[in-house]
């Protein structure tokens, strides 16, 4: 139990607030019964993954029996996968692209949210819609005309190119950095326009600095879209060369009727780590960013 | 955050820079590759499901309708629509109401809770395709941790991707577990804005908790409950596909498709296994009605509930 030394008067104020198992944020009361469920969520949600940590640790023998044991075999692993079943070359190729992706669709998106903000034009909500329209159609949905496109018009097949440029334009990015864009006071951009400031400018000097927040948060909301493709290049790549760690994964567990288990664990809990650390760097920025906007 | 009732407000208010192509060159690179990669690519689907036509061989023969009434009238795609349906109610509803608790919970001044919050929305590093391996080693039949826990405990060693009612659990309860990170993630960043004032005065006024929470707290969430009640209906429908993909394959097979079998994966096999290319257009034209109303619907609840938040 938690001694709490916070604010006593709602206590004598408040009939109910003796009572146990207070919830709402601010208010007092015992909170065993809290961390008892939260500890049993956290377990329940880590399981399947300490369960991938532990017998990605394992030599072979091990990783099918029940032993849960950490063993000393992460390594062996890990050199198994990484070189023979190529998932290092996967690894690569997902940087790579995942990398572009996102670097592509903040620029792209910051300068589509600069015009829609900061001019006034012809067509300009017909633009707007156009951007907006564009969440209804997924991926997934377009992909047989997608892949005709791709691979019979513009021969891209196998290329890095038709992973990465399809994905450049940015409908969430370009509405989130609207609406941030939308709530920094106009006075700064009229300020900056007379002191002969162009819009380009104004840009990198005043607006990007004053966004980082919501580019971290898109930044790793993007990355992990990108991170995580696995229909489109399961169909447009077919070579081992090119291909993506998600759908590389898959070629792991195909691999005859053995599958190397502990070193699939090994290889997915390397996987893992890419978004992890994304995630972990801008943590920060990602819940500010989001508080942020939905401050409105 | 995607509030579609203020986008269009004060889109005129401020016109601070000058010139008339300069907003387009700023547009370019954005709109031509929606014009290029999703518009053109839509507009070609619909066509495409007019056709009986052969990606492979590269042969088209015009049948106007005929591919979307074969689907409609197939016992097997009906089959297929209404697996997802059903799977789409259980991880969405399931999937918010334990991510809506467990950020609450987590959202409480508690010692620790800072930790609590990141061991919740660390797993939104994981993509379905790990999520599918993962539980696919756990639940083999015969290596996997949990039929080896449950042989030595009830001597019973359920055949977990085998049987139609248990892959198909299998798979929502794995799907659930994949999408609570996301969701926690924004119910912690709403339940931080909620107004402190206003849960405190409902307690002062003698409200149980549960009452705050009920009469105060999730009505004030009701904005961000229905943004993530749609993204999760988007997530169900496509995120699914990799899950399912290393998972099940498509599942064991039950009437006439496989259970697990949803309407991106049917999508997939007919166009990319079978190359039955027109079939799959008309499902990707019939998947398009359906985003849009998705859509639209999103756009029209999310018009009239949005003030909640104010």
């Amino acid at each position: 139990m938690v001694g709490n030394t916070g604010v006593v008067k709602t206590d004598t104020l408040s009939p109910q607030a003796g009572k146990r198992g207070g919830r709402g944020p601010g208010r007092r009361g015992p909170s065993w019964p809290t961390h008892l469920a939260l500890i049993v969520a956290v377990i329940i949600i880590s399981t399947p993954l300490i369960f991938a940590l532990i017998k990605a640790t394992q030599a072979s023998s091990q990783v099918i029996s029940p032993n849960m044991l950490p063993g000393t075999s992460f390594m062996d692993n890990l050199s198994s996968i990484w070189v023979d079943a190529k998932l290092g070359r996967y690894m690569l190729n997902s940087t790579i692209v995942a990398i572009c992706v996102t670097t592509g669709k903040t620029i792209l998106a910051l300068l589509a949210a600069l015009a829609f903000v900061y001019f006034r034009f012809p067509l300009k909500s017909a633009a707007f819609t156009l951007v907006l329209l564009s969440l209804m159609l997924p991926t997934e949905v377009l992909i047989i005309a997608l892949f005709d496109l791709v691979s019979r018009d513009l021969k891209w097949a196998n290329t890095f190119a038709a992973i990465i440029v399809p994905f450049l334009a940015s409908a969430t990015g370009t509405f989130l950095f609207r609406q941030h864009f939308l709530n920094i006071p106009t006075s700064l951009a009229d300020a900056a326009r007379i002191d002969g400031c162009g819009p380009l400018r104004y840009l990198t000097r005043i607006l990007i600095p004053m966004s980082w927040n919501t580019i971290g948060a898109l930044a790793v909301i993007q990355f992990v879209y990108a991170w995580d493709q696995y229909i489109w290049p399961l169909v447009i790549v077919q070579q081992d060369e090119k291909q993506v760690v998600q759908v590389g994964l898959r070629k792991l567990i195909e691999v005859g009727g053995q599958t190397d288990w502990g070193a699939v664990m090994a290889g997915a809990i390397i996987t893992m780590l890419p978004p992890l650390i994304v995630f972990t760097l801008l943590q920060e920025q990602f819940s500010r960013g989001f508080a942020l906007s939905e401050d409105k | 955050m995607l509030k579609p009732a203020q986008t269009t407000a004060n889109t005129e208010a401020n016109a601070v820079f000058r010139g008339a192509a300069m907003p387009w060159f700023f547009l370019l690179p954005s709109l031509l590759i929606l014009a290029v990669f999703i518009y053109l690519p839509a507009l070609q689907t619909l066509r495409l499901a007019a056709f009986k036509a052969n990606l492979i061989l590269g042969t088209e023969r015009f049948v106007g309708l005929q591919n979307v009434t074969e689907l409609l009238l197939s016992p097997a795609y009906r089959q297929v629509a209404l697996q997802t349906l059903i799977f789409m109610v259980l991880t969405v509803t399931l999937g918010l109401l334990f991510s809506l608790g467990l950020a609450w919970l987590a959202s409480r001044p508690i010692r620790g809770s800072k930790y609590y919050r990141l061991l919740l929305i660390y797993p939104y590093a994981l993509s379905p395709a790990i999520a599918g391996t993962l539980w696919l080693f756990m639940f083999n039949p015969e290596i996997g941790v949990v039929n080896q826990l449950l042989g030595s405990l009830f001597s019973i060693k359920p055949r977990w991707l085998d049987d139609p009612i248990l892959a198909f659990g299998l798979v929502v309860v794995a799907a659930i577990w994949k999408g609570l990170a996301y969701n926690i993630v924004f119910y912690l960043a709403s339940i931080q804005n909620l107004p402190g004032d206003v849960m405190e005065a409902a307690e002062i006024d003698g409200a149980t908790p549960a009452q705050v929470f009920w009469r105060v707290a999730f009505p004030l969430l009701t904005p961000i409950t229905f943004f993530l009640v749609f993204t999760n209906i988007i997530s169900a429908l496509f995120d699914s596909f990799a899950l399912t993909d290393i998972l099940t394959r498509g599942g064991p097979y039950f009437h006439n498709a496989g259970i697990t079998t949803f309407l991106v994966y049917q999508l997939y096999q007919d166009g990319f296994v079978n190359f039955k290319s027109g079939v799959a257009a008309a499902q990707a034209a019939l998947m398009l009605v359906l985003v849009a109303f998705i859509t639209f619907m999103q756009f029209k609840v999310g018009e009239r509930r949005v003030h909640y938040g104010g």
